[in-house]
């Protein structure tokens, strides 16, 4: 069985974890066009190659990245979300009088 | 019993403890230690049992448990291995796969119709006309089975346990010995594993200096250096059946898996002796000359009386000189090489007098009517693989077969690394193994003993390097000067086949050979269509001259054609070591025991027990549901809720974070109210919903459904790993536990409990939360109405489950309160049309397929599903889901996933369909297409036996369509 090194919890087997899909940039929905939208929500890269993923020590729920090589399956790093997310998303606002 | 060997032949057995033990309905003697194999070996017992193809008769190949021959039958367990299989008193043994007798097969018969039966026979014979292999396979697989499995058999008790290693070492022989010596420095944990009973390896019988004596003298040492070194552990009589990433390690010893996982790997797996391939090379009797020298050291077992060593190099003088040694008398030393290079054993051998024949082969071997062999006839080499026309016979009981060897490399290719073989040498050799592994021994191409240790010990050095317990310079790979083992062809086809290239599948060469002539050139492909290496031994004695001769047959080299790929297990395992013990987590609602004395029948859901119904005596499971249903639509009832999620939000961003997560809005939403919060994907799936109850500005108490919230809370942690909006969110579903009181009575059973909440329907109203006490337990109180009528839900600490329960129902005793399970639950929200996810939403479902599209607010930013809903919307719907009646109320009720068609057209399905008792007939949920959503359209649903059932499309709800009773 493979191991995962958590950045919170060290290493760990890999079936305490649970794949959260591969890493995509945030798009903007109101700008991105319905193709565009329809490739994010339903095509998967699938690349050869180092890929950047998205995975979860279920156990203590705590979510993180991985770059692994999907030719070699070696996990290359591991690393904490806020080193790409550094700061707080918010999205355009439509009619900010209407919010519910 | 034959004597045996005295002392010190015979390692592995005890002489004071005689063991009596049958086989084929024959008492035979061995002793303690002895396995099936070498005791019947030692009453000159040498057919053990018949082939899988043409029930020829077969012995021990290799003494060593890798070879398909010394299959038998116990009466616990079929195929079990001859020479691995220990004799325990009464053990009750026989061959297999013979009819009549093992002596004497009536199936031996096939064998004179090999001529008929080549390779890929089935597949051509039985592929036309259609038909024709259902009518022949049930006698082909009669004839072509081997062991019986008893089916009456109890099965046993096997587990599994978990164990972590800074190094294990695989493969207990000389290297493996020495590298786990040199491996446990000061704090690291070693672990040295052999499948063999005892440690030692070849050290136990092969002969390293000319006086024989080396072997012995090296054991002992390194036996005593490791039994002083208390963090090495020992397993032996276990077996490394696999290598999985990052060093996972599964090892079998008796009734026991052990998953073991290990820093670093050193892998002593040593090698396998290879046969030489000549006609009626399978007879009992003709052996490896390691399987010779196995018997007679381990076993102190005389393999025949007068021997005949056919060698491609000096390991067979080294086996000549034991032989020698224990008395049997050797014919001749028949050496493949034209001009040998011999080495000081051999030269100790040739000068013994021996007689040696050099340049020539045994070309066949025979057996005059009798199940083993009696002489063989040797020819000189004319060129590779051509034999002379005439040869002599030579008489013999026992002939020893040393022309080279492969690396065991089944483990090491399972971790990466890749098999070249070299021209020069005739041998593979393993390359490109991961980092955390290392090889050393034979398995890495080295033979003299010096160098085997040397290796070990570097590297082991390599391993606690890396390990980081060591920083010492690690010296280049040891280089050996010894000649190769391995003989290049010792390959000899003879015009009457049965040169056997796999024992196992009972392949010879020109099966290979027709095999690349029938276009099967890939080696892959050749295995698949010959069967070779497909058999129990997995390819172990076959690989390497398949791919010697697929190479020549196809113009390629041996490292061009390679080896099939070596995949786990490497040997044989039982089914119980796989399915061990097998763990099934429960979860009990704090209430639990209180529903058990209310005589409910629990079903599980997910891992929860819930009550399905509370049964009273003498009443069927129906009448009790249905008299649950009318004790909530007419009285009150209680149900457990305790498994649905509960999921805290907190912060100042609480209400944006659910905003953004869930399809309504929740910004606005006042303090003191729940709002329904639905959940989709980007995909605008549904995937939970649950209520958002805000108890305060920066504070929201969120339920998801019971199979849902740990995926809800898993998806809300995602998504604010990117957000990154200030909330704190946590899942509190096993730190509370509650119940809903639901009926038209349940406001007055509630108000003698709860005196610190108004609960007057202006005070506490529909869609209300509040924070109160019940009696002295903290409580949250929610008023909703899954089930439709007015209700409560109370979620309450986890401690106060039984307390909780047990005060409402005394509470209820004035208004004859009754708990309901879920079974009421579902015919009640049903009649009220709420849908469950999962059951009424599928992996396609959005919100305005489901009729839910109030739940969708338009006018916010952002919401996870909101742009694709946006897209759905702006196309045709497909389907949509309904409520329906039967009003026939003798037609057969649907149930989930019938149905719904038109003609002979599958146009939807029923997601949920019960008898209401309150509207006294069928009502269900169905996807049907478009144009049947309105009210009043008639769909078609082919119900239980295929009856079709005519069902009338409704408005939601069934039940109280104006919701004037869950309002009260």
């Amino acid at each position: 069985m493979k191991l995962l090194t958590c950045p919170l919890n060290g290493s760990r087997n890999i079936s305490e974890f649970t794949y959260g899909g591969e890493y995509h940039t945030t798009l903007n929905h109101l700008t991105t066009s319905a193709r565009d939208w329809a490739e994010h929500v339903f095509f998967h890269d699938n690349a050869a190659g180092l890929v950047t993923e998205w995975w979860c020590h279920t156990a203590s729920s705590f979510w993180f990245l991985a770059e692994r090589n999907t030719i070699t399956d070696e996990v290359v790093r591991t690393f904490k979300a806020d080193e790409i997310y550094t700061q707080r998303i918010d999205f355009d606002t439509i009619n900010p009088e209407s919010r519910s | 019993m034959r004597s045996r060997l005295a002392a010190p032949y015979g390692s592995l057995i005890n002489r004071e403890k005689v063991i009596q033990f049958e086989f084929e309905a024959k008492t035979y003697q061995g002793f303690h230690g002895d396995s099936i194999a070498s005791a019947l070996a030692a009453n000159n017992q040498t057919l053990l049992s018949r082939s899988f193809k043409y029930h020829r008769p077969r012995g021990a190949l290799t003494m060593a448990g890798q070879d398909a021959n010394t299959m038998v039958q116990l009466p616990s367990n079929p195929n079990a291995l001859a020479d691995r299989e220990l004799i325990s008193e009464g053990l009750k043994v026989t061959g297999q796969n013979y009819s009549g007798s093992l002596e004497k097969d009536r199936g031996e018969w096939v064998g004179l119709f090999s001529r008929f039966l080549p390779v890929g026979f089935y597949y051509k014979a039985f592929f036309k006309p259609r038909g024709m292999w259902e009518k022949w396979a049930p006698l082909i697989r009669k004839k072509a089975g081997l062991g019986v499995i008893n089916q009456q058999l109890v099965p046993d008790y096997y587990d599994k346990q978990y164990k972590f290693f800074d190094v294990v070492v695989i493969g207990g022989g000389p290297a493996g010995m020495q590298a786990a010596l040199e491996s446990a420095v000061t704090d690291c944990e070693v672990l040295l594993v052999d499948e063999n009973p005892s440690l030692g390896g070849s050290l136990n019988y092969s002969r390293f200096d000319v006086e024989g004596a080396r072997g012995k003298k090296q054991l002992d040492e390194l036996l005593n250096a490791i039994n002083e070194k208390p963090n090495i552990s020992v397993m032996t009589g276990a077996v490394c059946n696999g290598w999985f990433a990052d060093n996972w390690l599964p090892i079998i010893a008796k009734k026991r898996l052990y998953k073991v996982r290990a820093k670093q790997t050193i892998m002593c797996t040593g090698s396998l002796e290879q046969p030489a391939i000549f006609h009626n090379n399978d007879l009992p009797g003709v052996m490896m000359s390691s399987a010779a020298q196995r018997l007679v050291h381990l076993y102190g077992v005389c393999p025949g009386s007068h021997a005949v060593i056919v060698t491609g190099n000096n390991d067979g003088y080294g086996t000549a000189l034991d032989l020698d040694d224990a008395g049997v008398k050797i014919n001749a030393i028949i050496d493949l090489r034209e001009d040998p290079n011999y080495d000081d054993i051999a030269k100790a051998a040739v000068a013994r007098g021996i007689r040696i024949e050099t340049g020539t082969t045994v070309y066949a071997a025979q057996h005059k009517g009798a199940n083993r062999v009696t002489s063989v006839d040797i020819r000189k080499i004319v060129s590779q693989g051509i034999c002379a026309e005439q040869g002599e016979t030579i008489t013999c009981d026992l002939l020893c077969m040393s022309v080279g060897y492969t690396p065991t490399y089944q483990l090491a290719c399972q971790a990466g690394g890749q098999l070249t073989y070299d021209d020069q040498s005739a041998m593979f050799s393993l390359h490109n193994c991961p980092e955390s592994l290392q090889l050393a021994g034979s398995v890495n191409s080295l033979w003299s003993l010096d160098a085997v240790l040397m290796e070990a010990k570097r590297t082991a050095t390599i391993a606690t390097n890396a390990l980081g317990l060591t920083q010492v310079q690690v010296a280049d790979r040891v280089t050996e000067h010894t000649v190769s083992p391995n003989h290049p062809w010792p390959i000899f086809a003879h015009p009457k086949g049965k040169e056997f290239v796999d024992f196992d599948e009972d392949l010879t060469i020109a099966d290979i050979i027709n095999a690349t002539a029938d276009g099967y050139e890939h080696i892959q492909l050749v295995k698949r269509y010959s069967t070779c290496g497909m058999g129990p031994s997995q390819g172990r004695h076959s690989a390497l001259v398949a791919a010697r001769l697929v190479a020549a047959a196809t113009n390629r080299t041996v490292a061009e054609t390679g080896v099939t790929t070596a995949r786990p297990p490497f040997s044989a395992e039982q089914l119980g070591h796989s399915a061990g013990r097998s763990f099934y987590p429960a979860r009990r609602s704090n209430m639990h025991y209180r529903h058990i004395e209310a005589g409910a029948e629990m079903l599980q859901a997910g891992a929860w027990y819930r009550p399905a119904f509370y049964r009273s005596k003498g009443t069927d499971s129906q009448a009790c549901i249905d008299a649950e249903v009318s004790n909530v639509r007419n009285n009150v009832g209680l149900i457990d809720v305790s498994t649905l999620g509960g999921i805290e939000v907190r912060g100042v961003d609480a209400g944006e974070f659910l905003n953004r997560l869930y399809t309504f809005g929740f910004i606005k939403q006042p303090v003191g109210k729940a709002r329904y919060a639905l959940l989709t994907n980007e995909a605008a799936v549904i995937i939970d919903d649950g209520v958002a109850c805000r108890f305060g500005n920066n504070h929201y108490y969120v339920t998801a459904t019971t199979g849902g919230v740990d995926r809800v809370y898993q998806n809300m942690l995602k998504w604010n790993a990117q957000w990154r909006l200030d909330v704190d969110i946590a899942n509190v579903t096993s730190a509370y536990c509650g119940v809903n009181i639901a009926g038209p009575n349940a406001r007055a059973v509630l108000q003698k409990v709860c005196s610190d909440v108004d609960l007057s329907s202006e005070g506490f109203p529909y869609m209300g939360v509040r924070s109160g006490n019940i009696g002295e337990i903290p409580a949250r109180l929610i008023r909703v109405g899954f089930v439709g009528e007015l209700g409560y839900e109370i979620h309450v600490p986890q401690q106060y489950g039984e307390a909780l329960w047990d005060a409402l129902m005394v509470a209820g005793s004035d208004h004859d309160i009754r708990p309901f399970g879920i079974e009421a639950q579902r015919i009640l929200r049903l009649e009220k049309g709420h849908i469950i996810i999962g059951q009424d939403t599928d992996a396609m479902s959005n919100p305005n397929e489901v009729q839910m599209s109030w739940a969708v607010s338009r006018n916010k930013p952002f919401f996870v599903g909101g742009r694709t809903i946006a897209e759905l919307e702006k196309k045709p719907s497909l389907r949509g889901l309904v409520g329906f009646v039967i009003d026939d109320t003798k037609a057969p009720i649907p149930r989930e996933s019938h149905l719904v068609v038109e003609g002979q057209k599958m146009t939807g399905r029923v997601t949920s369909c019960n008898f209401s008792p309150t509207l006294g007939k069928a009502i269900g949920l169905a996807y049907v297409p478009p144009e049947k959503t309105t009210a009043g359209c008639i769909i078609e649903i082919k119900s239980t036996g295929g009856v079709r059932v005519l069902a009338k499309v409704v408005e939601l709800p069934f039940y109280d369509p104006d919701n004037l009773r869950q309002e009260l």
